[in-house]
């Protein structure tokens, strides 16, 4: 004691009341720290362009875009497509949006689970795997509208026959791909994170590999996985590029209310298509209803979102 | 009837069993020999023990027995280890068979996180037990004296137990599968000692119907509870590598008073540790 820091011995070794004094004194004299205080303002100033940003985008949008609501409320999004602006309206657009999850969901969600499963259960660890690992993160990373033009060359041309070309099938299956990487990816996250205490005491009972993955390790990586897919979806939901290029139709159209085929086999659109479309066409009215047609995708995502916070609290019980 | 070490004058008089024949073990991890060379034999219905300092491979070797370490990847075993006889490495050996019979609790508490009934009940489950689980469950938990505190909340989560009642309800998960042996890393180092004397004593009431192998780094518990104990030690190797290797197995008694090796003796005085 002594190079850096006052002595205190002699002092201290007094007792009563010096001592008392000269411990304050060193405990109370800290000088304040500039830089840990500069540090913090900058970060807090991050965060509040963050915000300022976001909420400059929010309040622009809300500002062109409520009048639609206000002046016509739930039936702007019952209407269809059309080309008079006081008529038209998104109901296409979550029809088809819907469609679309459902395909990302059904085939999107087991085979990416199933792919993670595999890699981090089953597969050896050796360069193949590494490989294989590697390539899915950067598939990850393509830009999504190459994967619109992978859809177009396999799912609408060489697959027509059974996809019916530039339908809603071949968009679902289009985004389904785009969404793969991942869905293997956030769920190979999750199923790492689970401890490897408890895979060996499922072995140490006389488990099969498949049962203590089963019983124990997808249990407990269930809200991991839960959120990862679920923001997967939300991140489709606003995809655009990949699906105008693989047909989802940008003029107006008339659906026709046959069955679930026809629709399957007809056009569509979704509603990131339809603010594409709204944005190309002139005129102050459209101005509004592309503000509108952003709100309701907005809502749309914050559901989506909403659900997926919801589900996992409540796979995640206090255990 | 069984030598007990507290009543000096009783006589053996059965010879028990040999259940694990183990020659020549030697275990590697990639190129790292972590244990070589072990022979010994272990008894049927006793307590033996397996101490030394760190990184003796005592570990290694338990885990030897219900090939645990086939679980990881770089893990070579070399030698024999016979199981009433039979080869536990030979291919045709299914290593969930194997831990079916050898049961085994870990060094820090692991329960499921799931409820107390269902970590009991999950190894007899998947080993297709068809009877009254009810029944199995509370029989378990009372071997290993866990029932009168857990009774009233078998479906409250595991997790909420204490660390020594944690232990126990693994020790009855153990049970439930109703093995032949049960071999404990360490059961104690991470418990107070008031939960410790439960567990030895459990081991004593325990050991009349399994076979138990203990590894532990403390001295006088393996003094307490076991009826044989195997000292492990360090050898350093030309390259410097450190590889486990025995060097004295037999009677607790005599190990802890009179061993025969010279390290033995430094390692059970306290000369070195």
């Amino acid at each position: 004691m002594g190079l850096y820091r006052p002595d205190l011995g002699t002092e201290i070794s007094l007792g009563g009341g010096a001592a008392t004094e000269a411990v304050r004194r060193i405990l109370h004299g800290r000088q304040r720290d500039v830089r840990g205080l500069a540090f913090q303002s900058a970060l807090l100033l991050t965060l509040l362009m963050s915000l300022a940003i976001m909420v400059t985008l929010m309040a622009q949008i809300g500002a062109t875009g409520w009048r639609v609501f206000a002046e016509r409320g739930t039936d702007f999004l019952t209407s269809p497509m059309s080309s008079l602006a006081s008529r038209a309206g998104v109901w296409q657009g979550l029809v088809g949006s819907l469609m679309l999850m459902v395909f990302v969901v059904v085939i999107a969600f087991p085979l990416g689970i199933g792919a993670a499963v595999y890699l981090e259960e089953y597969a050896p660890d050796n360069r193949r795997t590494r490989f294989i690992a590697a390539n899915i993160r950067n598939l990850a990373g393509v830009p999504s509208i190459v994967y619109g033009l992978l859809g177009l060359a396999i799912f609408v041309l060489v697959l027509r026959p059974i996809t019916g070309g530039l339908t809603v099938v071949s968009g679902g299956l289009t985004l389904a791909v785009l969404v793969l990487p991942i869905v293997i990816i956030t769920a190979s996250e999750a199923l790492r994170a689970v401890p490897g205490s408890i895979r060996e005491a499922g072995y140490a009972v006389g488990a099969s590999q498949w049962q203590v993955i089963r019983s124990h390790v997808l249990p407990a990586a269930a809200p991991g996985i839960l959120t990862g897919t679920i923001l997967s979806l939300a991140r489709a939901l606003g995809e655009t590029a990949p699906l105008i290029l693989v047909g989802a139709v940008t003029g107006f159209f008339f659906q026709s209310s046959g069955n679930l085929l026809a629709r399957l086999h007809g056009p569509y659109t979704t509603l990131p298509t339809i603010v594409y479309t709204w944005s190309r066409q002139p005129g102050e009215e459209f101005r509004h209803l592309t503000a509108a047609a952003i709100l309701a995708l907005i809502m749309v995502i914050v559901v989506v979102n909403v659900l997926a916070i919801y589900l996992r609290n409540r796979f995640q019980r206090t255990w | 009837m069984i030598l007990r070490r507290n009543e000096p004058d009783t006589v053996v008089v059965d010879q028990p069993n040999v259940v694990f024949d183990v020659d020549r073990l030697s275990v590697n991890y990639g190129d790292f020999q972590a244990v070589r060379d072990v022979t010994l034999k272990v008894q049927e219905k006793r307590i033996t023990a397996l101490i030394g300092p760190s990184g003796c491979g005592k570990t290694t070797v338990l885990r030897c027995f219900n090939r645990m370490n086939d679980l990881i990847p770089t893990a070579r075993v070399e030698g024999t280890i016979l199981y009433h006889g039979v080869d536990l490495y030979d291919r045709q050996v299914d290593p969930v068979e194997v831990r079916r019979r050898i049961g085994m609790v870990f060094q820090k508490p692991n329960p499921f996180p799931k409820s107390i009934y269902e970590n009991v009940a999950f190894g007899p489950r998947v080993g297709g037990f068809r009877g009254k689980m009810d029944d199995l469950v509370e029989e378990s938990l009372r071997k290993s004296a866990l029932w009168d505190e857990v009774k009233d909340k078998l479906r409250d989560s595991a997790m909420a137990l204490s660390g020594g009642q944690q232990q126990r309800l693994c020790i009855a998960r153990a049970i439930a599968v109703e093995p032949d042996v049960i071999l404990m890393d360490e059961p104690c180092s991470s418990l107070d000692p008031v939960a410790t004397q439960r567990i030895e004593d459990l081991m004593q009431e325990l050991v009349a119907d399994y076979t138990i192998i203990i590894v532990t780094h403390n001295m006088q518990q393996a003094a307490r509870v076991s009826d044989r104990t195997a000292f492990f030690t360090v050898e350093v190797g030309e390259n410097g590598q450190r590889t486990g290797v025995l060097v004295e197995y037999d009677r607790t008694e005599k190990v802890f008073t009179n061993p025969s090796q010279p390290r033995t003796e430094a390692y059970v005085t306290g000369r070195f540790g």
